[in-house]
């Protein structure tokens, strides 16, 4: 298994971490597609079980969400895929989960299936730091990372203390708002990573709204050691649904692009 | 956060790192100013001349009589806006003027706490935004034209089945991109910490007066207080009054729907696994994995899949019982109380009703029955209707 310690620490540049709702939108196609992102190039995965309720998320992963649901995915079925992509290669997958999902199938079992199936870290959308030893110490236990997000509304008090709590990376949120395409990059990126950089030593990731080759490079160069991009990936899925091929190339296509902007 | 909103294991403020600050915010403001006296100075000025509080606590004569015994109606359905929903605006509305707050928004399910959100955003002067599921906006679209008339922006809500649920997701999300500058006035006694403690201390007027009132009235406590439970913020606001009287039996009547066995109810806490949603750990209407599952009741105002948090503690300690009201049964009550004394219920309120006519059998008639009117049915008449047309013919 790479570690993050390891993945980030070679790199030279930025990772390049793609988001996707596993089983969207059926198993085995979500499966290709992420494989052939894995092939295009991405450094981390960041991958989500589908949520009937994702209050942190916008529209077009909403959909994602539905689509995934309506074909079955079951967070059984999520620590599968999960263990198919690692089998595939080895490459550090964090996954992004709403809280009951967790807590239905028991926080400790889940994190330790989830480690099992070759996952690297855990961010709980809906749970703060200031309930993070609801997840922090059984992640230890299961020898997962921590992955906890920085918004540009956090105060330095609580930066503080997330930076402590977290082991992975931290996710930088660098908008006000719930995921989705955004066509300029947010003005607080910058500011934050500088901020952030001062406070710890965990790779900081920045993602929401990232949309373009550009934003990847104008985050890279504002100091960051990954860009996330979830929304305008998982909208080519929702654009090509009737056509497979073009839906897995256009994402290849998008990532090495991507990529070579951060090279 | 300075306390943790916990109702034993219930409640909490399970939200994204975003929403911390604001509700951080909120909850050391209803601290400041919740007893301040200028606060509640003001607050009581408008409960008394705008809403109309005191409500009457009055005895439904002929209700009773073919109920075989005595009821007892704590008419919030009087209240300007005809329901409870407005004290709880009225109150955090305040807190949002002491805030300096100017932009709010709301969910809605029945459209009553809309409105009551739209009133009181007029009384302010606020830039009011109100949620609303699709689904809700057709079957309560008297209320969709009030909340228009007092100025509010009614944002209509595809997602899901377009309910009250559905409702809340939006104003989340809406909130997340506005979190500096929107207060998220929400209506029941559920969602993240503070809310369940803010709202319970904004409707424990209703507890407090009915209380009173009966010992005036009566001259003895009731022997059951009883109130429909949405998120619970017209139940938990009538049963605070009571919580320390071991006699009184507290009933909370849910969502019953086509039937619990049918699974088309939104009973909670008759039905549902504890579990997270809305930033609260509560009894939940989900399936095996944890998906929230979808709802129906013919009452949009209790057709939301999880329930406040105090309740589902009461519910495991045993001090209050919860219970559910089938639809049919509930609209048997709202044509029972309509013909026997003119009022015509809201449909929430009626389950209410309905769970006293459905054990009247085994009251004994000197027993004296509290129903928390929680609103009235003016909204509702269009649903019912389309459900009974031989009732309005
Ligand atoms: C009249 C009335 N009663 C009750 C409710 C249910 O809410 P709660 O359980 O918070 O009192 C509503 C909600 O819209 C309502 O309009």
């Amino acid at each position: 298994m790479t570690t993050y310690k390891e993945t980030f620490g070679k790199l030279n540049r930025a990772a390049l971490i793609p988001f996707f709702v596993i089983g969207d939108p059926d198993f085995e196609t979500s499966l290709s597609v992420v494989k052939s992102a894995i092939d295009a190039g991405a450094d981390v995965l960041e991958l989500g079980i589908p949520f009937s309720d994702p209050i942190a998320d916008g529209p077009t992963i909403q959909k994602a969400d539905i689509r995934a649901l309506n074909a079955g995915m079951t967070v059984r079925k999520a620590l599968d895929f999960i263990k198919r992509v690692t089998d595939y290669k080895s490459i550090p997958i964090g996954l992004l989960v709403y809280y009951n999902l967790v807590y239905q199938y028991g926080t400790e079992k889940f994190l330790k299936d989830f480690k099992a199936a070759g996952g690297s870290s855990v961010l709980v959308a809906d749970l703060s730091i200031d309930d993070s030893d609801e997840i922090a110490g059984p992640a230890k236990e299961a020898g997962l990372e921590t992955v906890f997000m920085i918004t540009p509304v956090t105060t330095d008090e609580r930066a503080e203390r997330i930076a402590e709590k977290t082991t992975g990376f931290i996710y930088t949120v660098s908008l006000l708002g719930v995921t989705g395409e955004r066509a300029s990059l947010s003005n607080m990126v910058k500011p934050l990573v500088t901020k952030l950089k001062t406070l710890t030593d965990v790779p900081v990731c920045v993602g929401f709204g990232v949309s373009s080759p550009q934003h990847a490079k104008a985050i890279a160069a504002a100091g960051a050691d990954g860009v996330i991009i979830g929304s305008r990936i998982v909208k080519m899925i929702e654009d090509n649904l009737n056509d497979k091929q073009k839906m897995q190339s256009e994402i290849s296509v998008f990532i090495t692009q991507v990529k070579s902007v951060l090279e | 956060m300075k306390y943790k909103g916990k109702f034993g294991e219930y409640g909490g403020f399970y939200v994204p790192e975003v929403l911390m600050p604001a509700l951080e915010e909120l909850e050391e403001a209803f601290y400041k100013y919740y007893q301040d006296k200028e606060f509640v100075t003001q607050l009581n000025k408008l409960l008394g001349d705008y809403a109309g509080r005191p409500t009457p606590l009055y005895y439904a004569a002929r209700f009773s009589e073919r109920l075989g015994l005595k009821v007892f109606l704590k008419r919030e359905d009087l209240l300007h806006g005809g329901a409870h929903k407005v004290n709880n605006t009225l109150g955090q509305g305040l807190l949002a003027k002491f805030m300096g707050k100017t932009k709010l928004i709301a969910e809605t399910g029945a459209g009553q706490h809309g409105l009551a959100t739209a009133m009181i955003g007029a009384l302010f002067g606020f830039d009011t935004k109100i949620f609303m599921g699709t689904t809700d906006i057709e079957r309560q679209s008297v209320n969709v034209h009030k909340m228009k008339l007092c100025g509010a922006e009614v944002i209509p809500v595809e997602g899901g089945t377009g309910t009250l649920k559905d409702a809340i997701n939006d104003a989340l999300r809406y909130w997340t991109a506005n979190v500096t500058d929107t207060f998220y006035l929400f209506g029941s006694a559920c969602g993240p910490h503070p809310y369940p403690t803010v709202v319970r201390h904004f409707q424990s007027c209703i507890g407090k007066e009915t209380r009173r009132q009966c010992l005036e009235k009566i001259g003895s406590l009731p022997d059951m207080v009883v109130a429909c439970v949405g998120g619970g913020s017209n139940a938990i606001g009538i049963f605070s009054g009571f919580l320390g009287d071991k006699d009184v039996r507290l009933i909370g009547v849910e969502a019953g729907g086509e039937g619990i066995k049918t699974g088309k109810h939104a009973a909670s806490l008759v039905a549902g696994r504890i579990g997270v949603l809305h930033g609260s750990k509560a009894y939940l209407l989900q399936d095996e994995q944890g998906q929230v599952l979808e709802t129906e009741s013919v009452s949009a105002g209790l057709d939301y899949p999880a329930v406040g948090p105090e309740h589902c503690l009461l519910k495991d300690t045993g001090r209050a019982e919860y219970v559910e009201a089938d639809d049919d049964d509930v609209l048997d009550a709202f044509e029972l109380l309509s013909k026997s004394e003119g009022i015509l219920p809201a449909l929430e309120s009626a389950h209410a009703l309905a769970y006293l006519c459905s054990v009247k059998e085994s009251l004994s008639p000197d027993i004296t029955a509290v129903v928390n009117l929680s609103g009235r049915g003016d909204k509702d008449v269009g649903i019912v209707e389309k459900y009974r047309p031989v009732m309005t013919k």
